[in-house]
């Protein structure tokens, strides 16, 4: 590489950096949204890069379904407490118990769904003008059309027919009150150069991506782990798997893939050869064609 | 494993063509050569081709995200598609052919490093090709591949290829644009694009991803004027770190060295880098496009908008603006007319005094005496703004060299300005 060149892993680093010190030069009550996934722990070591020696600038706050994998939620609070950060956790089942929403019932049932009203009434609470989030572009067709700044009307929709133009490094944050924004960082991020980051700058991640022995059971072609709160029908026999996650989300609707990939380099060989997305088994996008942009509409990450 | 990852680069583009040029294909045949679509992927475009009853998998469907477009078959918004060999990673700027095309084409033309325009090899250059050439040199895109697509349906004639290929050399010299490329392809039997053609033994040159592999991008930064617009000010309130007062920011332009006498803008003041650091790693230099954090010598104040620069190469400090604008706002461009303008890291706003003319994109003729100026317009106009602004021209520094215009009523962004 030429002295003044950088590589794909530093542009991209630098472009999400900017836009992370745009976020909080624009905003007066910013938010990053923790999921406890691989892609909210990058955005989290982004910020620290973007505001050291100080700390970031912002809360992190994990709109937990109650239904997470147990790893999950021992990695967060240690990773909270390493970096000094501030953590807000809103809850679905407070949701649920207020009356707010209805937990959906059945053997696919699901709380993913119902995080958008639990994520748009503590935007609302806390009265957060931007909410930072992980996502990104190549993980859905839907996502492929979102802005870096992503305007929200009063009740927190998105219209992706009517989206600012964005131009250059030029990002137009104005907004008329009760209206907020979404913000996504990595947005030209991909799930490859996501694990590449990872193994460049040596980032701490839970360890249900690594490979391990897990009770599990099939249905429609996905592994799913079982754990207290996943339904099984008689005929889905549980047994002990070797497995990874590719993403982690809600256990109910998160699927495993069968793996022995147990560290960073093997994880990269995995995902290079691999021919389906990280999408691909996630249970909640199959519902439909166009269930990323109808969740997205009404509100969701 | 190998760390050929840490020797990737990154190169940005954009494809432009009209309706019927192939462009979906040709993209989708990108995609799908280079193995970078998945099976769930194309199981799902599979069911959706059959279910609209065509015959083949329709590749344009990869790129149709929202609902609408499935609906009526037509691309509404820029979409963003990734792909990498092992030599680079590509962000592709898909724009859409007919709807909104100037608005669209601009937006991902500002930040490719090369344009993909295809030309049908049956009907040569035509209004579309122009158009698309002149967006393209006018946003300042480094590099220019024309796509001679279609070679299947003239035989694969090199006579065809080199009379395209004449036409369009005469009619680029009347462009900016220096490096422009010639290839003959067909997007829909994928001759040229990732594999060479058996068909075209005539041709010499590279294939269209070898092209895109190996096109030297590393001199597109402008490495000789430095520019570092202060973006936010870092003040740790911690014990350990009492005096720290770090500027934050993307460097525009130029590289900078630790003990490099700057001066500032606008309060004049000079003092020397400190240091230049990301994270706790402390750099002996930085440049464009890095983000970072500078300390200088002196305790001075300094906050968001200025500009840090070298005492013997600044910038322009202008508070009387002339540019070409792409307007964008479903509201005509108002003479007389104010605006919030944000340049860099800079907001402030602006009275447009005078619209100088407009261009027919197509013709590339300027008209003096027909000035409304309609969404997807572009036309040369001259502003005052509120304080001065920091600026280099657009052709020089696309960083500092560019601002978008705001509607104060909606908050919308209604249009582009390229500073000349």
């Amino acid at each position: 590489m030429n002295r003044y060149h950088l590589t794909h892993l530093k542009e991209l680093e630098a472009e999400s950096i900017f836009i992370i010190r745009e976020v909080v030069a624009q905003f007066e009550n910013p938010v990053l949204l923790f999921s406890g996934g691989k892609d909210s722990i990058v955005c989290h070591h982004l910020a620290r890069k973007a505001f050291y020696p100080a700390n970031v600038p912002f809360p992190l706050m994990h709109i937990d379904t109650g239904h997470n994998f147990e790893e999950l939620y021992k990695f967060r609070d240690e990773l909270v407490k390493e970096t000094n950060a501030r953590l807000i956790i809103a809850s679905v089942q407070k949701s649920i118990d207020d009356g707010k929403v209805k937990e959906e019932k059945g053997i696919n049932s699901s709380r993913n769904k119902l995080q958008t009203t639990t994520l748009l009434d503590a935007i609302e609470h806390h009265q957060f003008d931007c909410a930072m989030g992980g996502a990104r572009r190549d993980e859905e067709k839907a996502r492929a059309k979102e802005r870096f700044f992503s305007h929200r009307d009063d009740f927190g929709q998105w219209d992706p027919k009517n989206q600012r133009p964005e131009l250059w490094n030029l990002f137009n944050g104005k907004k008329s009150f009760g209206e907020h924004f979404r913000a996504f960082p990595i947005s030209n991020w991909t799930e490859m150069d996501i694990w590449q980051y990872i193994l460049q700058e040596k980032i701490k991640i839970p360890s249900l991506y690594f490979s391990h022995q897990r009770d599990c059971f099939i249905r429609n072609g996905v592994v799913m782990a079982k754990t207290s709160f996943t339904l099984t029908k008689p005929e889905e026999e549980i047994t002990k798997m070797q497995v990874r996650f590719r993403t982690i989300g809600d256990a109910t609707c998160t699927g495993a893939t069968i793996s022995n990939a147990d560290n960073l380099e093997k994880i990269i060989d995995e995902v290079s050869s691999s021919r389906i997305t990280e999408r691909g088994g996630r249970a909640d996008d199959k519902r439909s064609e166009a269930a990323m942009e109808d969740r997205k509409k009404e509100g969701y990450f | 494993m190998s760390d050929q990852y840490l020797n990737m680069d990154l190169l940005r583009f954009t494809t432009a063509g009209s309706v019927d040029d192939g462009k979906s294909t040709l993209i989708g045949r990108l995609l799908y050569d280079s193995k970078s679509i998945f099976e769930d992927q194309m199981e799902a475009i599979e069911i959706a081709s059959s279910n609209k009853g065509e015959e083949k998998v329709n590749l344009a469907l990869l790129t149709d995200g929202l609902r609408a477009e499935r609906e009526q078959g037509i691309t509404i918004d820029v979409a963003y598609r990734y792909f990498a060999t092992p030599k680079r990673k590509f962000i592709i700027a898909d724009t859409p052919g007919h709807v909104q095309y100037t608005r669209n084409m601009v937006t991902g033309a500002s930040t490719a490093n090369l344009a993909i325009i295809l030309v049908d090899a049956r009907k040569g250059i035509v209004e579309q090709t122009k158009r698309h050439s002149f967006i393209a040199s006018l946003l300042g895109i480094p590099h220019i591949i024309y796509c001679i697509n279609k070679m299947d349906l003239v035989n694969h004639e090199e006579e065809v290829f080199e009379k395209t290929k004449k036409e369009l050399v005469d009619f680029s010299s009347k462009l900016t644009t220096k490096d422009i490329r010639f290839l003959p392809i067909s997007a829909l039997n994928g001759d040229n694009v990732v594999n060479r053609s058996k068909n075209m033994n005539w041709y010499e040159g590279s294939t269209l991803l070898h092209t895109l592999e190996n096109i030297h991008i590393a001199s597109d930064q402008n490495l000789i004027d430095c520019r570092f617009p202060v973006q936010h000010v870092i003040r740790p309130q911690k014990e350990e770190f009492h005096d720290f007062r770090g500027y934050a920011g993307r460097i525009a332009g130029g590289v900078f060295k630790k003990n490099d006498e700057v001066v500032l803008l606008p309060s004049g003041f000079q003092s020397r880098i400190k240091s230049i650091q990301i994270f706790d790693n402390e750099l002996e230099e930085a440049f464009a496009p890095m983000s970072v954090t500078m300390t200088l010598e002196d305790d001075l104040d300094v906050s968001r908008g200025d500009m840090i620069v070298r005492v013997k190469n600044q910038p322009e400090i202008l508070q009387d603006i002339e540019m070409m604008v792409c307007w964008m706002g479903e509201k005509p461009l108002l003479s007389r007319g104010k605006y919030t303008i944000k340049h860099t890291t800079n907001e402030v706003r602006c009275i447009v005094k005078e619209i100088l003319y407009k261009v027919d994109i197509n013709s590339l003729h300027r008209d003096t005496e027909d000035k409304s100026i309609n969404c997807n317009d572009i036309a040369r106009i001259a502003v005052r703004v509120t304080k001065p602004l920091f600026v280099d021209k657009y052709n020089i520094n696309r960083t500092t060299g560019s601002l978008i215009i705001i509607d104060e009523s909606t908050n919308n962004t209604v249009g582009s300005g390229m500073i000349i």
